[in-house]
C-alpha cells in the first residue's frame, strides 16, 4: 500500500525526523491560508501515489499566499500518470546547500531490509543505480540486532565529510528505521536529504510503502488508505477481496490462482488479443466471488468478451459454475463469455453450465484462441 | 527416487484442527502421507480422524513421534512463530502454506532457520508432492503421476495446470516443488536445481519463473555453469504492468527490472528450453528426454 508524503512525514516526525512544517490543503483558498501562517515563501506538492510528480508539473514554488493560492488551483485536479490530484501539502520553502538521497528498501535478495545512501540525491536513485552504481553506499540491516550505531555512522560519513552533518545524518538513519520497522514497510526513503545554508540537516521529501500483509495487524497505518486516486473497479475488488488490475485491453479474464491468472493473460496476447484486466479469485470455493467477479468485469466499457479459466484444486469448479449461472440471472450478459474450467467436480460443473444455456472447454488454449475471436467480433459459439 | 520427500517422509500438521489444516490433512492422509501428529494449541491429548495423536506444542509432537517434517497451516501472524518453534523441535524440513506472511517477519525466520539446520520452503506456497509416494501441502494427487521429469514452481494453480498436461501427455513427475509467490521465501530455484541435479531419477527439470526479483535469472545461470540435465523454462507476467503486484507479493515488475523479457532472455543465454505456453513445456520436455 502507498501512503502520500504528508503521511510518511507524519510517522518520520513522530520519530524525531527534522522536517519543516506542512499543512495539507484541498482548496486554492485553503492553500493561501496554509501559506499565510509559514509567511514565507512556499512549496506546494500534489499528494498523489505517483512518482515523477516535479516532472508532471506537480510541486510549484510560490513566493506568496496569493501564488500559493494560483498554484494549488492548477495542481489541484491534474492528471498524473492516470491518477487525479486531490490533495496538495503547503510546506515553507528551504534554502539548500546539498542534496542526498536515504532510502531503506525490504531486499528480496538479500532477505533483510538494506540501507542505500547517496550523495547524489533529489534525482531519480534508480538512474543513479544504474549508470554509477559506485556513488550509491549499501549496508543490510539484520532485523535480529536492528540497525547498529556503527552502520549509522558508516552511512552518515558515505554522506556527509563534517563530523556535526554525518552524525545527524546517523540519527536520522536510526529514526527512519524505527519508522520503517514500525509501519510494516517495504521502502522507505527521504529525497532529498538537505543541508540548509547554516549546516542543518533536513528532510524535504518523504515515501513510504507499506507490505500489505502488514495492514491486519496495523490499524492505525491501515486506516491511511487513501484510494481516492485509484480506478473505482479497483477499489471495488480490494473490498470484495478480490485481486484486480485494470489494463487497456478488451478481453476480460477470470482465473483462479495469481501464476494461472497472469499465463492466461500473455495467452491472451499470444493469440493476437489483449487482456482487459489481471483477475484472481482466489484459491477458496465460493460462488460469491464469481459474482462480484463478473460484475466489476461487466462494468468496463472496453470489455468485448469475457474468458474463465479455473484450474480446479482446491477451487470446486461447480461452485464457479453456479456462481456464473448466479450473476448471469440477475445481471444478462451483453458481451459473449467463454468458459474453460477443469479439474475438481467438473463433471457437474458442465452440467450445470449446460442445464443453464452455456458451453464449456476443458482446453485453456482452445478457450482464450475462441474469446480472443469474439473480442475481435467473431461470431459465437 | 526424488527430492526433499519420499515414502520415508513423517509429517506433523501445524494447525491441524484449523479450517484448511484439517481439510488438507484428510487429503494428505488419503494419499498415503505419513501423517504422524498434528499441532492445535489447547487439544494435546484428542486425536485428528481418530488416528493421528494432536499435541500442544511442536517440541511434544517432535518427542513423540520423531517426525522430520512439518507443515505450516496457522494464521498469517501467527505463522512466523510457528515455524520457528518447528526448526527450535528439531523439525529438519518445513513446508510452509500460509499466505500473507509479513514479509518483515521472514527477515528474522529465515536466518533463524538456517541457524537451526533445518529447510524451510514457502511462506505463500502449494508445498510439494512426490507422485505415488508423498505429499506435503496442497498440491492436488491426481493430476500427478510418477515419473523422471521435476518440476519447480513460483505458482499454484499454474503448476497444475502445467503437471497436469505432462500427465496427459504421460510424462510423470519425480517431485513437483511449488517454491511459492512471496519476496522472501525459504527455498529458491537454484536450490531445487540442484536436488533436481543429484536425483538419479529425475531426467529433465520444468521452472515455472514469473515477474518480479532475480531468481529466475540466477536459476539460469545455475544451468548454465552446474546442471547437466535439461531444463525447461517459463515466465508468467508477460504482459503484466510496471509497478503492480500482480497477486502474489511478490510478482511485481520494480522500475525497469524484473520483467518477463529479462528472465526469457536469461534463460536463452544459458540454453535452456524456453516455453512461449504452458503447453509447449509437452513437447519441449519430450523432445530433451529423447
Amino acid at each position: 500500500m502507498n501512503i502520500h508524503e504528508y503521511q510518511a512525514k507524519d510517522i518520520l516526525r513522530a520519530q524525531g525526523v527534522p522536517i519543516p512544517p506542512g499543512e495539507v490543503a484541498t482548496t486554492p483558498d485553503q492553500a493561501e491560508a496554509i501559506a499565510r501562517t509559514f509567511n514565507t515563501a512556499v512549496v506546494v506538492k500534489a499528494q498523489v501515489h505517483a512518482g515523477g510528480r516535479g516532472k508532471a508539473g506537480g510541486v510549484k514554488l510560490a513566493k506568496d499566499p496569493a501564488e500559493a493560492k494560483a498554484v494549488a488551483a492548477k495542481i489541484l485536479g491534474m492528471q498524473i500518470k492516470g491518477l487525479t490530484v486531490h490533495k496538495v501539502l503547503v510546506t515553507p520553502a528551504e534554502d539548500i546547500a546539498s542534496e542526498a538521497y536515504v532510502g531503506v528498501i525490504l531486499d528480496r535478495a538479500s532477505k533483510a531490509p538494506v540501507f542505500m545512501v547517496s550523495r547524489a540525491g533529489g534525482i531519480d536513485i534508480e538512474e543513479v543505480a544504474a549508470k554509477t552504481p559506485e556513488k550509491i553506499t549499501k549496508r543490510r540491516v539484520d532485523t535480529r540486532y536492528g540497525l547498529q550505531s556503527f552502520q549509522a555512522m558508516e552511512l552518515g560519513f558515505a554522506l556527509y565529510d563534517d563530523l556535526k552533518q554525518a552524525r545527524a545524518a546517523a540519527s536520522i538513519m536510526q529514526k527512519l528505521y524505527a519508522a520503517f520497522m514500525s509501519s510494516g514497510a517495504s521502502l522507505a526513503e527521504i529525497n532529498p536529504l538537505v543541508t540548509t545554508p547554516n549546516g542543518d540537516v533536513v528532510a524535504l521529501d518523504a515515501k513510504m510503502v507499506i507490505d500489505d500483509n502488514e495492514l491486519d495487524r496495523r490499524p492505525e497505518i491501515a486506516a491511511l488508505r487513501d484510494d481516492s486516486g485509484e480506478a473505482p473497479s479497483e477499489v471495488a475488488a480490494r473490498n470484495a477481496n478480490l485481486t484486480f488490475i485494470k489494463l487497456d485491453g478488451d478481453v476480460g479474464c477470470v482465473v483462479n490462482g495469481a501464476g494461472l491468472a497472469m499465463a492466461t493473460m500473455d495467452l491472451v496476447k499470444y493469440y493476437g488479443g489483449h487482456p482487459a484486466n489481471f483477475l484472481d479469485i482466489g484459491g477458496s470455493s465460493n460462488p460469491e466471488k464469481v459474482v462480484n467477479a463478473l460484475r466489476i468485469i461487466t462494468a468496463d466499457p472496453n470489455v468485448k468478451a469475457i474468458l474463465f479459466n479455473i484450474f480446479g484444486g482446491i477451487t470446486r469448479t461447480d461452485d464457479v459454475a453456479n456462481g456464473i449461472v448466479t450473476a448471469t440471472k440477475a445481471n444478462p450478459l451483453k458481451v459473449p463469455i467463454v468458459i474453460r474450467l477443469t479439474g475438481t467436480n467438473e463433471d457437474i460443473a458442465v452440467k450445470i453450465l449446460k442445464a443453464n444455456g452455456f458451453s464449456a472447454s476443458a482446453d485453456m488454449d482452445e478457450a482464450v484462441k475462441h474469446a480472443v475471436a469474439l473480442a475481435k467480433g467473431g461470431k459465437a459459439a | 527416487m526424488s527430492i526433499f520427500i519420499d515414502n520415508s517422509t513423517t509429517v506433523i500438521v501445524q494447525g491441524i484442527t484449523g479450517r484448511d489444516g484439517s481439510f488438507h490433512a484428510k487429503q494428505m492422509l488419503e494419499y498415503g502421507t505419513r501423517v504422524v501428529g498434528g499441532v492445535t494449541p489447547g487439544k494435546g491429548g484428542q486425536t485428528f480422524e481418530k488416528t493421528v495423536p494432536i499435541f500442544n506444542t511442536m517440541r511434544d509432537a517432535v518427542v513423540a513421534t520423531g517426525a522430520n517434517t512439518s507443515v505450516v497451516y496457522v494464521p498469517p501472524m501467527y505463522a512466523a512463530d510457528a515455524i520457528m518453534e518447528a526448526a527450535d523441535a528439531g523439525i529438519k524440513f518445513i513446508v510452509a502454506i500460509t499466505e500473507g506472511v509479513p514479509v518483515l517477519d521472514m527477515t528474522r525466520v529465515y536466518p533463524f532457520v538456517q541457524e537451526k539446520g533445518a529447510r524451510l520452503l514457502g511462506p505463500n506456497c502449494p508445498g510439494l508432492i512426490t507422485p505415488g509416494q508423498c505429499k506435503v501441502g496442497i498440491i492436488p494427487g491426481r493430476i500427478c503421476a510418477p515419473g523422471d521429469v521435476g518440476v519447480v514452481s513460483r505458482s499454484g494453480t499454474l503448476t497444475y495446470e502445467i503437471v497436469y498436461q505432462l500427465t496427459r501427455a504421460g510424462l510423470g513427475q519425480s517431485t513437483c516443488v511449488g517454491i511459492g509467490g512471496d519476496p522472501i521465501n525459504g527455498t529458491n530455484f537454484i536450490d531445487c536445481l540442484a536436488a533436481f541435479e543429484k536425483d538419479p531419477h529425475t531426467k529433465a527439470v520444468a521452472l515455472m519463473g514469473e515477474i518480479g526479483g532475480t531468481d529466475e535469472q540466477q536459476a539460469a545461470e545455475f544451468v548454465k555453469q552446474h546442471m547437466t540435465k535439461p531444463v525447461v523454462g517459463f515466465i508468467a507476467g508477460q504482459t503484466a504492468p510496471p509497478g503492480r503486484r500482480m497477486g502474489h507479493a511478490g510478482a511485481i515488475i520494480s522500475g525497469s527490472s524484473g520483467t518477463a523479457a529479462e528472465k526469457l532472455a536469461a534463460f536463452e543465454a544459458a540454453g535452456m528450453g524456453v516455453a512461449k505456453r504452458p503447453i509447449d513445456f509437452v513437447d519441449l520436455i519430450r523432445a530433451r528426454l529423447k
